[in-house]
């Protein structure tokens, strides 16, 4: 079992970071980040928790340069972030919205390969790989109207990995699938990070899923104005048991401190 | 009523009605004003025999299709360039918004003027009545397109031209689809219209032209030719659809209604 490869290049650094939406409005502006701060190491799994419109989406949107910052720092190794870049995947939400309906599974986990015009030979050779390793053998030529909510979310992990990006951003990708389904996702997730070395950025809003799968979790708080307030080390060894009691003992501070935010 | 499911019986039931419906007419208003179903089919067997229905038909057809061929492949271009670059649908928009309201036998006698009597403005009609609704339905399947499926394609590396070809018009084709089978039908009101008007042949002209005779059989003749064409030219189009776009998720072959 190895914990992924560090190196200093995929470091991710954000200080001082601020995004506003409404830029053309004069005098003061109205934030929805407000000062944020975290460093991510090369090959952590960082797990961005808080509730709902906090704007946890918004600051993957801008890691992935889909989104444009209104202040700070936000850089990839040693690159400032301004547009999208094959060096950091996006694994979205919606699996309906993201994968491309007009292709069947291989050739959707093909996509990334085929702009880069790499031989069918090669692109084939990759593409199997890792639909093997999500675990969609026997399915590459379904379309994924054909497909369970589940198994859509492994052809998006098989299209991420297969471009080779060494930074994967997720958007609370199991939020949308049932309880079974999602356990054995985390599970899966879990097992294909240990074993590439990426490094991980998870949104959730899921407490039990962020001490499931995080290294470290960083607390946001509620918007507008939001910021990491919190970070959480998580000791625990993988693959973990959500019945042990120190794992429940840090759900439970991690609830306390959401339930402290609450009532103020 | 169970029976009644059946589309086979169902179908037949209805054409046994119209046809018992419209002969009851042709009893009670007499031959002139309505002509029965035999009448009908006897004025068809000799507009055939003497080759002038089949070939009103043919002349009709071709022009609906060349003109719909050469609208189609001009405005969906057209279509992806306005839904694309903002800076064009800005100045497109409230131009197609205004020019969509003119129906195109209302430009007759100016395509009449600048294209001649002949093939050309019949074909020009054609393809202004095509242009606009393929044009609108492309862009609006252009817009439609889902903007986490333009992320993921940018951040696993396409460039905007791949984006453009390998995403937005594949993610548009069962808009540009659903236009241009909407254009095969104002293609024939158009070309009725314009036969009408100023043509020497075509259904349009039949049409028209039996009223210096008072020959409402052959009237009969025409509506129900292109009745007949119209209903199997959009069948066809609809299972090429099927067949051939499947994976773009064109799966219905039923008529559209409007």
């Amino acid at each position: 079992m190895s914990l992924a490869i560090q190196s200093p290049e995929q470091t991710i650094t954000i200080a001082n970071l601020n995004k506003s939406y409404d830029q053309a409005v004069k005098g003061e502006l109205h934030y929805i980040l407000k000062d944020v701060n975290i460093t991510i190491k090369g090959g952590e799994f960082f797990v961005l928790l808080g509730p709902s419109g906090c704007g946890k989406s918004t600051l993957l949107n801008m890691i992935a340069g889909f989104v444009s910052k209104t202040e700070g720092q936000l850089k990839v190794g040693k690159h400032e972030v301004h547009k999208p870049g094959q060096d950091r995947a996006v694994v979205f939400q919606q699996a309906d919205a993201s994968l491309f309906p007009w292709l069947n599974v291989r050739e959707n986990v093909e996509f990334g390969l085929k702009m880069k015009k790499i031989s069918k030979a090669k692109r084939q050779e990759i593409s199997s790989h890792y639909i093997e390793l999500v675990g969609l053998n026997g399915h590459e030529k379904k379309f994924p109207r054909e497909l369970s909510g589940g198994m859509k979310q492994r052809v998006q992990l098989a299209r991420v990995l297969a471009n080779d990006s060494s930074i994967l951003l997720m958007d609370e990708p199991f939020g949308a699938l049932d309880a079974m389904t999602r356990r054995t996702m985390q599970k899966e997730l879990s097992h294909i990070w240990r074993k590439t070395g990426k490094t991980v950025i998870f949104v959730t809003h899921d407490i039990q899923e962020a001490v499931l799968l995080g290294q470290r979790i960083g607390i946001m708080s509620r918007g507008p104005n939001s910021k990491v307030t919190d970070i959480y080390d998580v000791p625990f060894q993988y693959p973990r048991d959500p019945g042990q009691q120190e794992f429940i003992k840090l759900e439970k501070t991690i609830q306390a401190h959401f339930d402290h935010e609450y009532t103020i | 009523m169970k029976i009644l499911k059946n589309k086979w019986i169902s179908n037949v039931l209805l054409w046994i009605m119209v046809i018992a419906v419209w002969q009851i007419g042709a009893v009670i208003y007499g031959p002139d004003v309505i002509p029965g179903p035999l009448a009908t089919l006897k004025s068809a067997g000799e507009l055939i025999a003497d080759g002038s229905l089949l070939h009103y038909i043919g002349i009709s057809f071709y022009r609906v299709f060349v003109g719909w061929v050469l609208g189609s492949s001009i405005a969906i271009p057209l279509g992806l360039l306005i839904g694309r670059v903002t800076i064009v649908r800005i100045f497109a928009e409230p131009f197609l918004n205004f020019i969509r309201f003119i129906p195109p036998i209302a430009f007759i006698t100016l395509f009449l003027v600048w294209f001649g009597i002949g093939e050309q403005s019949k074909i020009a009609l054609i393809l202004y009545a095509t242009l606009f609704i393929v044009i609108m339905n492309t862009l609006t399947g252009v817009l439609a397109v889902e903007e986490d499926k333009i992320r993921a394609a940018r951040s696993l590396g396409a460039s905007e031209w791949q984006i453009l070809v390998h995403i937005v018009i594949p993610a548009t084709v069962p808009y540009m689809f659903t236009g241009v089978r909407l254009a095969m039908g104002t293609s024939y009101m158009a070309i009725i219209g314009a036969e009408m008007i100023a043509a020497n042949e075509g259904l349009g002209y039949l049409i028209w032209n039996s009223r210096l005779f008072f020959r409402t059989d052959w009237i009969f003749v025409g509506l129900i030719s292109l009745g007949l064409i119209g209903f199997f030219t959009d069948r066809l189009v609809g299972l090429l659809g099927r067949r051939v776009l499947y994976r773009y998720g064109i799966v219905s072959s039923e008529p559209i209604r409007r």
